[in-house]
């Protein structure tokens, strides 16, 4: 199966449920979608991703009632730096959806999910960790993987890979 | 919500009554090298709060300085009692990326081995399980079927555990002869074997006594702490994404899912022991029509050539070269692949910036999500039944701390 294009115009991508009903709610809450092998990502703008959350959860058609996964990419040295990844999953309607934030460089944080779904509370721990983004909201944002007195973030792309010497 | 606190608290408990504990990270009955911290008032918990990533080896990162087919092994270490579920899961989001179409002989037998990785890996949970509870010999038992499971894995791939059989674009080799013969004298003798183990637990009044109404987990508690697996199904939510949203050919295979509404330690091991006998039935299925054909996709610049044709044919050692030498580069994308593992959802989510290298492989782990259901289960109860709910969600640590 030779792989279509992504579709990354907005007016093609509107009649998709969880994007008609973000756009629905403020549509200056989305700044980007794409579809992509078969994924819907969407990407939320910093203040809305909480309200974004809750707001997929609740609705009675989409349901999306469980939070996979949280994980984070790091762009660097393009801006914005980082992408904080939001994997949704509707377990009723057997659908996922991908939500994203980017965040710049100088000032990695967002608020906290943990409000909406407190399976976050790993992920985001996770997430500061490796990658040195700050959740606000969080009951008990520390280090997770690493020992608390480590310096730097693992997974950041200026992080070699075997270490500083 | 289940609350967390400092993972490194002092011995002055604030109430007059109670103290801290430390269980692990040595304790045997951690499996592994989990460390809970426990704040306790006589036997009862009070707190508890999950100290992780002693086994925290970098693997996300290592996979960004690889080769694509290079950190097909090292997926094998993140989960090391289901190596080829894994392997699935990495090669399956590749593939995604890639575009690629797998023949239908290398998707049987992905299945099949798949299924037996899943038994295998509920024998580790059961024998391991029941000997934290005081059952010694179901051990005994379940070890002896393993290691049948254990060599037919021997035979396909050379070795036991760390297999690395799934490649990118099918299977690594055509499996050797006899072994559908090894499988099919396993498939028929397994099922009389989990009547033995179910004969020395399931009706037991010990076992009965320490595994009822132990470690509950309601279903809108299960769903909130992100629990999957048969720790989800056995608090009755109903979602096995083999059946819901299948992949590599599950949808050609019929099957129950099996789950319990009772979301106690007993309700997993009911799930657990029933899922094996699924399993048993899926690879019988999976034997009576193994498809002929390559068990490779027809991609000569991402699939490495026959040996055969690499010593005889040029194009075959350019290929060969090439692949080694410098990988394939693998189009722009992302792509996050979710598979049942035998703990629950299983997930990679790979970004590919068109180089030979992943730009980031992030791996869901399932005992990661459901380890945080662990204090909501355990607070209030008493400390002997920790050990009980630690086994009955089936943490496997290397996956825990990557």
């Amino acid at each position: 199966m030779p792989l279509a294009p992504a579709i990354t115009d907005l007016e093609q991508l509107k009649e998709r449920p969880p994007l008609a009903r973000l756009l629905g709610w403020d549509a200056d809450a989305v700044e980007a979608a794409k579809f992509d092998r078969d994924e819907l990502t969407i990407v939320v703008k910093r203040p809305a991703i909480r309200q974004a959350c809750a707001l997929l959860r609740d609705d009675p058609a989409l349901q999306f009632n469980f939070l996979a996964d949280i994980t984070g990419v790091d762009w660097y040295p393009s801006e914005p730096r980082f992408e904080v990844v939001y994997h949704l999953l509707s377990i009723p309607r057997h659908q996922r959806l991908r939500l994203k934030v980017r965040l710049a460089g100088d000032d990695p944080s967002l608020e906290s999910i943990t409000s909406v779904w407190p399976s976050a509370n790993f992920f985001e721990r996770e997430v500061y960790d490796l990658f040195g983004v700050r959740f606000s909201g969080h009951p008990n944002l520390r280090r997770i993987m690493m020992p608390e007195d480590w310096d730097g973030h693992p997974l950041r792309k200026d992080y070699p890979v075997e270490g500083y010497r | 919500m289940p609350q967390m606190f400092t993972p490194t608290p002092t011995l002055d408990a604030t109430g007059p009554r109670t103290m801290t504990l430390n269980m692990g990270p040595q304790h045997p009955s951690t499996h592994g090298v989990l460390r809970l911290l426990l704040e306790i008032d006589g036997e009862t918990i009070v707190r508890m709060m999950p100290d992780i990533g002693f086994l925290h080896t970098g693997i996300e990162k290592t996979c960004e300085a690889k080769f694509y087919q290079q950190a097909v092994p090292l997926t094998d270490r993140i989960d090391y009692l289901c190596p080829l579920t894994n392997n699935l899961c990495y090669v399956l989001a590749v593939e995604r990326l890639l575009g690629l179409e797998i023949p239908p002989r290398a998707q049987w037998l992905r299945v099949m081995l798949n299924e037996l990785t899943r038994i295998a890996s509920h024998l580790v949970w059961l024998g391991s399980h029941a000997i934290d509870i005081g059952a010694m010999s179901v051990f005994l038992y379940c070890f002896r079927e393993r290691e049948d499971v254990m060599r037919i894995f021997e035979m396909v791939s050379g070795q036991r555990m760390m297999t690395s059989y799934f490649r990118i674009g099918g299977l690594a080799l055509e499996p050797p002869l006899g072994m559908f013969d090894a499988v099919r004298k396993f498939v028929k003798r397994f099922p009389s074997r989990v009547d033995e183990y179910e004969n020395l637990l399931t009706t037991n009044p010990i076992w009965m006594e320490r595994t009822k109404k132990v470690a509950y987990l309601s279903p809108e508690d299960a769903v909130a702490l992100g629990a999957t697996g048969p720790t989800l199904r056995a608090s009755g939510i109903d979602i096995d994404l083999r059946r819901d949203m299948p992949y590599t050919g599950y949808e050609k295979f019929k099957f129950k899912v099996p789950i319990s509404h009772d979301g106690d330690v007993f309700a997993r091991y009911m799930v657990r022991v029933q899922e094996m006998r699924q399993s048993n039935e899926i690879v019988r299925q999976t034997l009576e029509g193994v498809p002929e054909g390559p068990i490779k996709a027809d991609a000569p610049k991402i699939v490495l050539p026959d040996r055969e044709k690499m010593k005889t044919q040029m194009e075959a050692l350019i290929y060969h070269f090439k692949i080694v030498t410098e990988g394939f580069p693998v189009p722009a994308g992302e792509v996050y692949q979710a598979v049942e593992s035998p703990r629950g959802e299983m997930g990679y989510y790979v970004v590919s910036d068109g180089s030979p290298k992943p730009y980031r492989v992030h791996v869901r782990a399932p005992s990661f999500a459901n380890l945080q259901a662990l204090p909501t289960m355990c607070e209030g109860r008493l400390i002997a039944d920790v050990v009980a709910a630690i086994g009955s969600i089936d943490i496997v640590l290397g996956e825990v701390d990557r």
